[in-house]
């Protein structure tokens, strides 16, 4: 590869073109959107030209802090995406271990099930699923927005194949000395598997602080909806778009913590999203 | 759990301990309701008049005679159709072009994988402002070009190209990502083998590059058909599955039906199309690769 690096030939020149052309393109809407959230309605309302000429105002902001829903909305997207998390890598952390390194009668079996549960997809279970938690007269409480997503298996198949990987003799020390399995697992094995644990928890509280479907559908009380269900229910009068810098200033508010958290754990995320349809 | 018996690979019932926390949660919330999907799909049962015993193949039959499904069932194949080989295409130039040593590639990764991150609530809403009709982004774009606005949102025919649009620009990074990783799998010695023939890039693209990733080609399709058949958001939130239902797709209709309409059998019956449906594209994919390759 050392041509590369020496005089560019025509070729490259031409593909970094179209890459950083294409690069421009893809922050666009994204540059626009900020830029606009700054400005006065009035203004849009005639112009949505130039973002970078003034007049500027912070109203945009301060009427979404003024509308106090949306920090109910972020409050419960928080304490659903923690609640998910810590639970996910709980469960998930203890079943990978009992997958990769203990054995039981059944073992095999319920793998393949894991394996198995891998090709159903939330649309063929939402229905009875929330018919059950109707039936339970769950809806419209943190359980039932924490929990159904505990049952979906990458968590418990990328920690498996993590455990896998750690040497035996580790443990087997350990062992000899006639501590208890659950000692071991607590003291030795987990604290060795917090690379895996930081990529399995941001995939977690992403998805969760993301999701769409189910919180559309079993959080049905306002002062429930999650920061995606709110947004989604303030759009519904878009026809009218007298306030589209309001608009936009939602758009940003709730986009900005998602952003700040990938810019900082960008590895991590990259390889879990990339990961995870793979395993 | 006290005792311990000597070796690590014992079998012993305690051990499943472990795994019976996971194993109670998915049997409970994922193969009971998919169970109970699948019993649904042949009862006569809605919210409002309870359940009235089973019907047998009746719901699939009032599903085929519905007009509004069938056009569901069209609109998100034609919808995979659209986005799978964009997806694919424009995921493999990226990660070509980010491959080739390009100084700046970090930020470029960046900023393609950064909209994956985002929920569908703030893409659309996004979306929705540039595709304004009168003040959106494009407007001003084709403005400056001495074109008129075009308002596709409203469009018969651009309504579902514009979500498929949307939906490439907020999740190329998954496709961009995984062949990127098949690219750097691809053994150094094999390049330096074509530069020795002096093979142009060309050749050396369709030689070298395409056959080794291979496999990751098939792999992208098929997580993108199965992705794309879920299409729900975009369009909920877009279009709201207009205009004249030309961007309704299965999803919206299942949970319309489910959730609106509250007629639980239809629905669920819905739902074993939808899935019997992504089964067979992903498995199709799947052999097709595998015949190419023998």
């Amino acid at each position: 590869m050392r041509t590369w690096q020496r005089g560019r030939s025509l070729g490259d020149r031409l593909l970094l073109a179209a890459v950083v052309a294409l690069a421009v393109v893809w922050l666009a809407p994204i540059i626009w959107v900020v830029g606009l959230s700054f400005k006065p309605n009035e203004v849009l309302m005639h112009s949505t030209g130039g973002i970078l000429t003034p007049p500027f105002t912070l109203k945009n902001y301060v009427d979404i802090l003024a509308a106090s829903s949306v920090f109910g909305w972020m409050l419960n997207s928080t304490i659903v995406a923690f609640g998910q998390t810590i639970l996910t890598l709980l469960i998930a952390s203890l079943a990978g271990y009992g997958f990769a390194r203990t054995n039981f009668p059944g073992r095999n079996a319920l793998f393949v099930l894991v394996l198995a549960a891998l090709a159903v997809p939330e649309q063929a279970i939402i229905v009875p699923l929330h018919t059950m938690f109707a039936a339970a007269d769950l809806h419209n409480t943190y359980t039932a927005l924490i929990v159904p997503r505990l049952a979906f298996p990458f968590g418990v198949l990328l920690m498996t194949q993590y455990f896998r990987a750690i040497p035996p003799e580790i443990e087997e020390a350990a062992l000899l000395d006639r501590a208890s399995r659950l000692k071991v697992f607590f003291r030795i094995v987990l604290p060795l598997s917090i690379p895996a644990q930081a990529t399995l928890g941001i995939y977690t509280f992403l998805h969760a602080w993301n999701d769409y479907f189910w919180p559309l559908v079993s959080a049905t009380k306002p002062a429930m909806y999650t920061l995606t269900v709110g947004l989604a229910s303030m759009q519904t009068n878009f026809a009218q778009t007298e306030g589209i810098g309001f608009l936009m200033a939602q758009a940003v508010f709730a986009g900005l913590p998602v952003l700040i958290l990938y810019l900082f754990f960008q590895r991590h995320i990259v390889s879990a999203v990339a990961g995870g349809p793979l395993k | 759990m006290a005792e311990v018996g000597s070796g690590i690979g014992q079998s012993r019932w305690t051990n499943a301990l472990f795994v019976a926390p996971y194993m109670l949660i998915l049997f409970g919330l994922l193969i009971v309701p998919l169970c109970l999907g699948i019993w649904l799909a042949f009862q006569d049962y809605d919210m409002l008049g309870g359940w009235a015993g089973g019907v047998g193949l009746e719901n699939f039959q009032n599903l085929l005679d519905d007009r509004i499904f069938r056009g569901t069932v069209r609109n998100t194949i034609k919808f995979v159709l659209m986005t799978t080989p964009a997806f694919v295409v424009l995921g493999l130039f990226l990660a070509l072009a980010l491959n080739n040593a390009l100084r700046r590639s970090g930020i470029l990764r960046t900023i393609f994988f950064g909209s994956s991150v985002l929920s569908v609530t703030i893409v659309t809403l996004v979306w929705r402002l540039v595709y304004l009709p009168d003040r959106g982004l494009l407007a001003n774009a084709l403005g400056l070009l001495g074109l008129p606005g075009v308002d596709l949102v409203t469009s018969q025919v651009w309504a579902l190209p514009a979500i498929a649009i949307v939906t490439v620009w907020w999740i190329i990074g998954l496709p961009m990502t995984l062949f990127l990783a098949g690219l750097q799998q691809i053994p150094p010695e094999l390049y330096e083998a074509a530069a020795l023939d002096n093979a142009g890039r060309w050749r050396t693209l369709t030689g070298i590059t395409l056959p080794s990733i291979r496999r990751t080609i098939v792999v992208v399709a098929v997580i993108e058909v199965i992705l794309q058949f879920q299409l729900f958001g975009q369009a909920l939130l877009i279009t709201g599955g207009g205009p004249d239902n030309t961007t309704r797709p299965m999803v919206q209709f299942i949970y319309e039906a489910g959730f609106r309409d509250l007629q639980l059998g239809f629905a669920a019956a819905a739902s074993q199309v939808l899935f019997a449906l992504m089964l067979i594209a992903a498995l199709a994919q799947f052999w097709a690769g595998r015949r190419q390759g023998a």
